[in-house]
């Protein structure tokens, strides 16, 4: 048995494969859900209605969805570069270290003039935690997936520190939390009185802006030729150190607006337990979104609904909401498999 | 190095191939290609990149299947297509690019894969004793328990020769053994190779180096275009004979029309870069200078210093009489170089970009692109403009270039390059792998360019090509370039010398 490269894949080999992954991946989780004691078609219902069923679990999962929507635009933008960023998280964290150090009375200004600043303080904070990793692999050719990895630990607890030291609140009852932000420093909800903040409105304007670089600007077409061939790349002329270092900034600024939209639209102060992953989940979303930055809103929506509504799933009938977890990782390993059947078929001999 | 004329007694071959036809598409890989080996012997396989020598390698192991013909190895033919069956008859390959695990220790490696899964009782001790045992019968000196990571690149080659002793070869393929090593490390190689064929053990070598085959080998088998050309017993042959067969053809008179020489547009002297030395080119406007080399002797560096992707050592670059400040590919191309890189796959394009991506790779950021932004419908119509113009079968300028032939994916480079209307072009083997039509067009474009007054670089490995086109020949060799021999000046029998090291000053 061998695997034999099809030179140009018919449509329904492009699409019925990865339609294939995401209905297999159902069946799995039906199968472990019987397992755990609940019907699996009760199951899905109850996930289902525990993400859209409401306008409040609606609002629930757009929120849930935000954040990831900025780690997998992070993760796909470097992923296409090759640039291999495993640290969105870290980068998460110092927009939302900045958002804090920022927003919570040291800059007075009004909103209009704060937010963005804001804004950019956090991106630059995280462009410059990846540019570091990027200039090591450029400088020196130290594996970027061990820095960038690695990083992420030491960053929590240089978190973990600010947070027990100089930025903890005075108020706070000695947990290890930072001051609340100025009224000023919070992102507004899109409609007064519901739940959903502007951060998710900048996420949807982040994945069109990913998605127009990518097309239309020079700097999309170096970045996709260093990913797929640097070598030729190079020859042909485009600086191939100053692209990745480019995709460096731009992916990791991306993650750090994520970080800036936890804290400014939703909980108002850093706590060590802001982001449950979503760094980590991020590349998850990439993968499924095939790199795709428009594809990342969608892939980051389906694993909100998935995590929202196992949690209310759980709550109504007591499957554990690890079900969860074990959906999306079937989901990730089957459409990585899917992705090869498009590519490849298997031929007996 | 003395040479070996002990000769092998002709008694049945150890392995024979018969009759060997490989097609790729419309390229012959192998045309019916048949030698035989027999016990003791040395033969060597000469020919230049893309002469069949690696194709025909794969179908002996199995990686290939060929067209028609046969392999038997010990009088047995062997069944097509199953990599194992050359192994497990005696066939042992010592590739040129090792394949060796870094982390593990030398015996490790070597017992690799010689015991099924089931098997749980590896007996270290047993396997070092062997290994002890063969590395002293053959002078191969490695310590068994070194990790391989540390080892030096000629010592890990004595493990790769290892491996194929301790899984009991009779016969050894060596692919380049030499070209990563030091002359000392050579030597030892070839010490080594003499005490294994003095054990009955035979030996196919695959080499550029001539003074390598004629060191070691009986007999020498030449390929050329997929073909065996030439069969000569070593005592029957010289090195430059030997050289001028393997780049083939015969002094000719060039297709294109003589013209003055305008003036350099390029000139190096005393260039040094990698591994050039020294190296002194004028080329001139209205002239096609032919660069011919056995492969491997410096015409990658010499084509990537004029295309700007290697930086000059010492010595001075001029173009039309200015010495460019900084020399970079950018800079190369704004100074009107245009140029056709070796290896169209891996440097001239990139495979799942399509058609216009790759045609505006290198002018993208000054024709197809404002403040940043791209104009596609631009870059289309330019893209559709060299389709027309040169030719290029394809479905569209959305096709991914990946589906192409060579011959069109040339031609498409060809316009890229073309169209720029460059007043240097470096062409680095510009047609190898090509069909003869496609061939044929490439070096009408190029002839047609020269009439417009270009200064044309041709590098080539084909003798042929470098005659039939060729204002001004230098011959490249170890990183030196002779003089350059204006048309008909030289006979083949003198290329050949030069192409084998020879009338080079050695003293710099």
């Amino acid at each position: 048995m061998r695997l034999e490269a099809i030179s140009q894949p018919s449509v329904s080999r492009r699409i019925f494969p990865p339609m294939l992954a995401i209905v297999a991946s159902f069946v799995i989780a039906a199968l472990l859900a019987q397992i755990a004691g609940g019907n699996p078609f009760a199951v899905f219902g109850l996930i289902f209605k525990g993400a859209l069923g409401s306008q409040f679990a609606l609002l629930e999962t757009l929120n849930r969805a935000t954040p990831l929507i900025f780690t997998g635009l992070a993760v796909a933008v470097a992923f296409r570069a090759k640039l291999w960023n495993i640290g969105a998280e870290a980068q998460l964290y110092a927009g939302a270290v900045i958002t804090v150090v920022l927003g919570t009375g040291a800059l007075a200004w009004p909103a209009p003039v704060l937010l963005p600043t804001l804004a950019i303080g956090a991106a630059l904070a995280g462009a410059i935690v990846l540019l570091i990793p990027a200039m090591l692999k450029t400088r020196f050719g130290v594996d970027e997936v061990v820095t960038t990895l690695l990083f992420n630990f030491i960053f929590l607890l240089f978190v973990s520190y600010l947070l027990e030291g100089p930025l903890k609140d005075p108020m706070g009852m000695g947990w290890p939390k930072s001051a609340r932000l100025i009224p000023e420093a919070r992102l507004p909800r899109i409609v007064e009185g519901l739940r959903l903040h502007w951060g998710f409105a900048l996420a949807l304007i982040c994945a069109v802006a990913i998605w127009v670089i990518d097309r239309k600007t020079t700097l999309g077409f170096e970045m996709r030729a260093v990913g797929q061939n640097p070598e030729a790349a190079r020859f042909a002329g485009i600086p191939v150190t100053k692209v990745i270092l480019k995709t460096a900034l731009l992916s990791g600024g991306l993650a750090a607006l994520g970080g800036f939209s936890e804290v400014a639209g939703l909980k108002g102060s850093l706590t060590l337990d802001l982001s449950p992953g979503f760094g980590y989940t991020g590349i998850v979303v990439a993968m499924l979104a095939l790199l795709n930055p428009l594809g990342v809103v969608a892939a980051a929506l389906f694993v909100a609904i998935i995590f929202v509504g196992a949690d209310s799933m759980s709550r109504a009938i007591g499957v554990p909401t690890y079900l969860a977890d074990i959906m999306l990782a079937s989901a990730l390993l089957l459409m990585v498999l899917a992705i090869l059947f498009t590519k490849f078929r298997v031929r007996r001999d | 190095m003395t040479a070996l004329r002990m000769g092998a007694e002709r008694g049945d071959p150890v392995l024979r191939m018969q009759g060997i036809t490989k097609r790729f598409g419309s390229v012959t890989a192998n045309e019916d290609i048949s030698f035989s080996l027999h016990k003791g012997e040395v033969i060597a396989l000469l020919g230049e990149n893309g002469a069949g020598k690696t194709t025909l390698m794969n179908i002996l192991f199995g990686q290939y299947l060929a067209d028609e013909g046969m392999v038997e190895a010990f009088g047995k033919p062997l069944p097509a297509g199953a990599p194992r069956a050359a192994l497990d008859a005696g066939v042992g390959m010592v590739h040129q690019h090792f394949t060796l695990a870094d982390n593990l220790t030398v015996w490790e490696n070597i017992a690799l894969g010689t015991q099924g899964l089931g098997a749980f009782s590896l007996r270290p001790a047993r396997v070092k004793d062997k290994i002890r045992d063969l590395s002293a019968r053959f002078h191969l000196s490695v310590d068994p328990d070194a990790r391989v990571g540390a080892l030096t690149v000629g010592e890990r080659q004595r493990v790769e020769i290892l491996k194929a002793l301790y899984r009991e070869a009779k016969v050894l393929i060596l692919d380049e053994p030499t070209a990563v090593l030091t002359p000392q490390e050579t030597d030892a190689l070839f010490a080594t190779l003499r005490e294994a064929i003095s054990m009955g053990l035979s030996i196919v070598f695959i080499s550029h180096k001539l003074h390598e085959v004629m060191a070691i080998a009986h007999r020498v088998l030449v390929l050329r275009h997929g073909r065996l050309v030439a069969e000569r017993g070593i005592g029957d042959t010289s090195a430059e004979e030997l050289a001028s067969i393997m780049v083939g053809g015969e002094v000719r008179a060039p297709d294109v029309p003589a013209m003055p020489a305008g003036p350099a547009l390029l000139t190096l002297s005393k260039a040094s870069a990698g591994v050039l030395q020294d190296v002194n080119l004028s080329l001139n406007a209205g002239q096609i200078t032919g660069i011919a080399g056995v492969s491997g002797n410096g015409q990658g560096a010499l084509s990537d210093l004029i295309s700007g992707v290697l930086s000059l050592q010492s010595g001075e670059m001029q173009i039309a009489g200015q010495t460019p400040a900084q020399w970079d590919a950018r800079t190369a191309i704004a100074h009107g170089v245009g140029r056709i890189p070796e290896d169209r796959h891996k440097t001239g394009t990139i495979a799942d970009f399509d058609l216009t991506e790759n045609a505006i790779l290198e002018t993208y950021q000054t024709d197809f692109a404002r403040a940043g932004w791209m104009d596609w419908t631009k870059a289309r119509r330019h893209t559709e403009h060299l389709i027309q113009t040169y030719d290029v079968r394809c479905p569209g300028p959305d096709t991914r270039i990946r589906l192409l032939s060579g011959g069109n994916m040339q031609k498409l480079i060809l316009g890229r390059v073309l169209e720029e209307n460059p007043q240097i072009i470096v062409a680095n083997q510009p047609v190898r792998g090509l069909d003869i039509g496609a061939v044929n067009y490439v070096h009408a474009r190029l002839a047609a360019a020269r009439e417009s007054g270009s200064a044309i670089l041709l590098i080539s490995e084909d003798l042929d090509e470098i005659m039939k086109l060729s204002d001004k020949i230098h011959v490249i060799s170890e990183g030196r370039l002779s003089p350059a021999f204006q048309r008909g000046a030289l006979t083949v029998a003198e290329l050949g010398k030069w192409m084998a090291g020879q009338g080079f000053a050695h003293a710099s």
